[in-house]
């Protein structure tokens, strides 16, 4: 069966094979338009989820927390969940119900999630995981472009003279999107990699600046000042395409290289290279990930690429332009069509008259009906602390191991008084919910979905759901049908009904899918959007003539540089930062159980420079104002001597964000998982991973690649070839 | 020899072991990886190399030659076989014969095992499955001269010295650009076997 991966923003295309019996037993290379066969180790074992003997298979209850689940019908469940929802409502008022969704789902669904929280709940708390991923991307993209999305396809990178890759460990997290930067080496681009750590990718780079975390605007900032000092802007393009450029060049005097040398922890030789080399580019592109954007001043280091991509005047043609990697597979697609908490349908505004009214329109409610915007995940978990909200839905999300300071993220779930999950394993929140339901996995439905580079792909349903589970979007509809409130506005039988309503509501916005057909989406290698008419080819590539402010033009944004919520001293004297390994995706839940993945890496680490006097292997205990947790240490001289990186995978006692700061972005309200002073202190004894939780009857999974101490090998993983 | 070879390059590899992942699902030995990943720089950089069986082709195959029972075959197009569950009967003589490391033995079914380049894909004009997936071209299946239309300076290495044992192969590594010299264990006589071949 021809569909693409669950994973990461790429969305490589595959094959999955199909017994004759419709079990899915394998997979194969597919010769799709983003991928061209290949995969990377999570892509080749994804199928492996399928039948996995952990997947949920009836929904689960209990009454009260102290209790362990139990098997219950359908009917039961989905009474107790409208019976919560409608005791909760009238007793605290509409808002205190939330709806936290996530990107990992199809677009159908997402849709239906944001229509659900607003027309079936009529609640203003709906948000998203994504706000725990690129939403610093997608606030500035809008600031700067007027649109939120990546300005290019990537193939436009095999054009390009220099590519500046800043705070994406595109190796690891994105392994399939490294073809496309090895073939504009291959082709003479020279390749500028920025990050604390030497990642696979910035191994061979031409120029590797391996900066402080948290001083990414300064670093930008700088190399805009070498730039603009040696008369290397692109003095037509910013008069004639963008507004805002003499308040930028006001504030870049102070941005010499020597100071920011000293605010990034750099050769000032390096930000005189990097200016130079990005200045003299005839065709440059700049990429980012997560490395930048999660950070309180996330939307201003994405900005301040941005005022470097403007002032060379890097877009509108193949080997110019910028784009963020988006972290989810449908990261793009998953934020643009009303789930986030201050959007609708169409990547629209929610507080905007005309979006209101057109999505009324769709829908069939008065203005009166839609709430108004709502707040953000984390604040939504806050709130759940402080008792304003009461009632939680949570899909495709798992926070007790994705969110900052998971002590507080624990307090906020327990205060809730009902708390109902949908997912197709045993998620850690899951594991604590009082009602799980047991949703499907990409494989056993059908939906789009929007990849890194806006463009929208489609998944096929290779098999049945396992045993009672049931498609997400069944168990959603079922749940409004049951709860009445515009119960007939949720009368949708499959994927493509939902899709062909989606279509209606993106028509005229700025994510407008209204031209694309499943059909058209298969028969080409995905449609970009926007693609407003199904005589229209999609839009690979943006701002060719113009940008979507009403004027046309791009907006520079001075940006200032400010340190991190939390800063060294002599208590906390080093830099945490937290990431991904290749062998694993986000929470882990999907492939902390999948066996050659657990092999490949078993558990986490202290990512150490060997200048702090430990060994490999030994025990690590790191500590910050939040939380502590004891690692092997991994000892490598490929990363910087005053910052410490652990993965986050993982969830109980070793959850790298135990220790993370919940400090956000003031705009895109995005956490700052990527700095935050720690110590570090020689430990007695690891901290031992907690196996994935399972249902009730279900034997633990067997362990594999064993958890017996033994030195951490590299940080892709352990090698093979010994043994 | 084959039109077509396995070209190795570490300097593309980023380490991810999407050829091991991808190896262990080929039906003739599904669960098993033949594909050695090393992180050949630990410590001080994140540098991987995966090292699948070479094939060997002057002197051919030692695996083979040492083989007592003949249980490793050897194609018309040099293809080297994994040995025969049939008539193996695990010795090991094969795995210390190897000069690069690759065969396995099972101890407890007493069977080796080694890559075969993928013989039921490859035969197929399907690519091996390694090389199908390799996120980064670092394993690139094809002939020398769809290599280089990829990499116009790609310098491939298909001859290794190891002592005074030279060894010619049919798969090839490919040096830095730009580099005419003798890598550690091997050199290039790539120019001169594409001359040949045309």
């Amino acid at each position: 069966m021809a569909t693409h991966c669950c994973y990461c923003g790429v969305q490589c295309g595959m094959y999955l094979r199909v017994s004759s019996d419709g079990k899915v037993f394998g997979v194969e290379p597919r010769d799709h338009d983003i991928n061209k066969l290949k995969l990377c180790p999570k892509g080749v074992t994804a199928y492996q989820q399928v039948n996995h003997a952990d997947r949920l298979t009836k929904p689960l209850m209990r009454d009260r927390r102290d209790e362990p689940l139990r098997e219950v019908g359908w009917d039961t469940a989905l009474d107790r969940v409208v019976s919560e929802i409608r005791r909760i409502q009238q007793t605290y008022g509409r808002d205190a119900f939330a709806v936290y969704s996530g990107s990992s789902l199809a677009t159908e669904k997402c849709y239906l999630m944001g229509k659900f929280a607003r027309v079936a709940l009529g609640t203003r708390h709906i948000d998203y995981n994504g706000r725990l991923c690129m939403v610093s991307a997608a606030a500035a993209n809008k600031k700067a472009f007027g649109v939120d999305r990546a300005a290019n396809p990537w193939s436009d990178m095999l054009e390009s003279d220099v590519i500046m890759l800043l705070g994406a460990n595109v190796g690891e997290c994105f392994p399939v999107a490294t073809q496309y930067f090895w073939g504009a080496r291959d082709r003479g681009a020279k390749l500028i990699t920025v990050d604390p750590r030497e990642t696979p990718i910035a191994r061979t780079a031409d120029i590797h600046v391996p900066l402080r975390p948290g001083t990414d605007a300064a670093f930008c900032n700088g190399v805009l000042h070498v730039v603009e000092r040696e008369g290397l802007l692109n003095e037509e393009f910013i008069a004639s395409r963008t507004t805002g450029w003499e308040q930028v060049r006001t504030g870049l005097s102070e941005y010499t290289p020597e100071r920011v040398g000293q605010i990034c922890g750099l050769d000032p030789g390096l930000i005189e290279k990097v200016g130079l080399t990005w200045g003299r580019a005839a065709k440059a592109m700049a990429f980012h990930a997560r490395g930048i954007e999660h950070h309180i001043q996330g939307v201003d280091n994405c900005l301040s690429v941005i005022n470097l991509c403007l002032a060379t005047g890097q877009f509108g043609a193949a080997g110019m332009g910028y784009g963020t990697i988006t972290g989810q597979g449908n990261g793009q697609g998953g934020r643009e069509h009303g789930q986030k908490s201050d959007q609708l349908p169409g990547q629209r505004m929610i507080e905007d008259p005309e979006a209101r009214a057109h999505i009324c329109r769709v829908w069939g409610i008065t203005d009166d009906e839609l709430p108004r915007a709502g707040t953000s995940a984390v604040e939504m978990v806050h709130q759940a602390e402080a008792g304003e909200i009461k009632g939680w839905i949570g899909i495709c999300n798992n926070p007790m191991v994705s969110m900052p300071d998971s002590a507080r993220i624990n307090r906020g779930y327990d205060a809730l008084e009902f708390h109902c999950q949908i997912d197709f394993f045993l998620s850690e929140t899951c594991a604590r919910a009082d009602l799980v339901l047991p949703g499907t996995s990409w494989a056993e439905d059908e939906g789009v979905s929007t990849n890194a580079e806006g463009r929208v792909v489609k998944y096929n349903k290779a098999s049945e759901p396992p045993g009672d589970a049931r498609p997400d979007w069944w168990i959603i509809c079922e749940i409004a049908r049951r709860l009445g409130r515009h119960a007939d506005k949720f009368a949708f039988s499959s994927p493509r009904e939902l899709f062909e309503e989606l279509r209606v509501a993106s028509a005229g916005g700025q994510a407008d899918y209204s031209g694309m057909t499943y059909e058209r989406i298969e028969e080409t290698g995905g449609i970009f959007w926007p693609c407003p008419a199904e005589d229209h080819p999609g839009t690979p590539r943006l701002f060719g003539e113009r940008f979507h402010h009403p004027d046309g033009r791009a907006r520079f944004h001075a940006v200032e540089w400010r340190p991190p919520a939390e800063e060294v001293d002599r208590k906390y004297p080093l830099r945490l930062t937290t990431g991904r390994t290749v062998a694993h995706y986000l929470s882990g839940n999907q492939t902390r159980r999948i066996d050659s993945l657990v092999q490949q890496t078993p558990r986490p680490w202290v990512e150490v420079h060997p200048s702090l006097g430990f060994a490999n292997g030994d025990p690590v205990t790191v500590t910050t104002r939040r939380g502590s947790a004891t690692y092997p240490a991994l000892v490598v001289s490929s990363i910087r001597e005053d910052t410490v990186f652990i993965p986050y995978h993982w969830a109980g006692r070793v959850a790298a964000n135990l220790m993370t700061v919940d400090a956000l972005d003031p705009t895109s309200r995005i956490p700052e998982f990527k700095v935050c002073a720690c110590r570090l202190e020689p430990g007695s004894k690891i901290d031992e991973p907690p196996a994935p939780p399972v249902p009730p009857g279900v034997a633990e999974y067997p362990r594999v690649g064993g958890l017996d101490r033994e030195e951490p090998s590299a940080p892709q993983g352990r090698g093979t070839g010994r043994g | 020899m084959r039109s077509k070879n396995l070209f190795i390059d570490p300097g593309r590899c980023i380490g991810c072991q999407a050829c091991v992942a991808a190896c262990r699902e080929c039906d003739s030995h599904k669960g098993r990886s033949m594909i050695h990943l090393d992180y050949v720089d630990m410590g001080s950089s994140t540098a991987a190399m995966p090292t699948v069986c070479m094939h060997c082709s002057d002197p051919v195959a030692p695996c083979a030659q040492v083989c007592p029972v003949d249980a490793i075959p050897v194609g018309s197009d040099g293809v080297v076989g994994t040995a025969s569950a049939e008539l193996c009967i695990g010795c090991g003589n094969c795995v210390h014969a190897c000069p690069f490391g690759v065969p396995k033995l099972d101890v407890a079914e007493m069977l080796q095992y080694k890559c075969d380049l993928c013989y039921d894909r490859s035969s197929q004009g399907l690519l091996p499955m390694c090389a199908s997936v390799c996120p980064t071209d670092a394993l690139f299946y094809g002939t020398y001269d769809e290599l280089l239309q990829k990499r116009p300076s790609a310098q491939a290495v298909d001859v290794f010295e190891f002592g005074e044992q030279m060894i010619a192969t049919g798969n090839a590594v490919v040096a830095p650009a730009g580099r005419n010299d003798a890598i550690p264990g091997g050199y290039s006589v790539w120019s001169e076997l594409a001359q040949d071949d045309s």
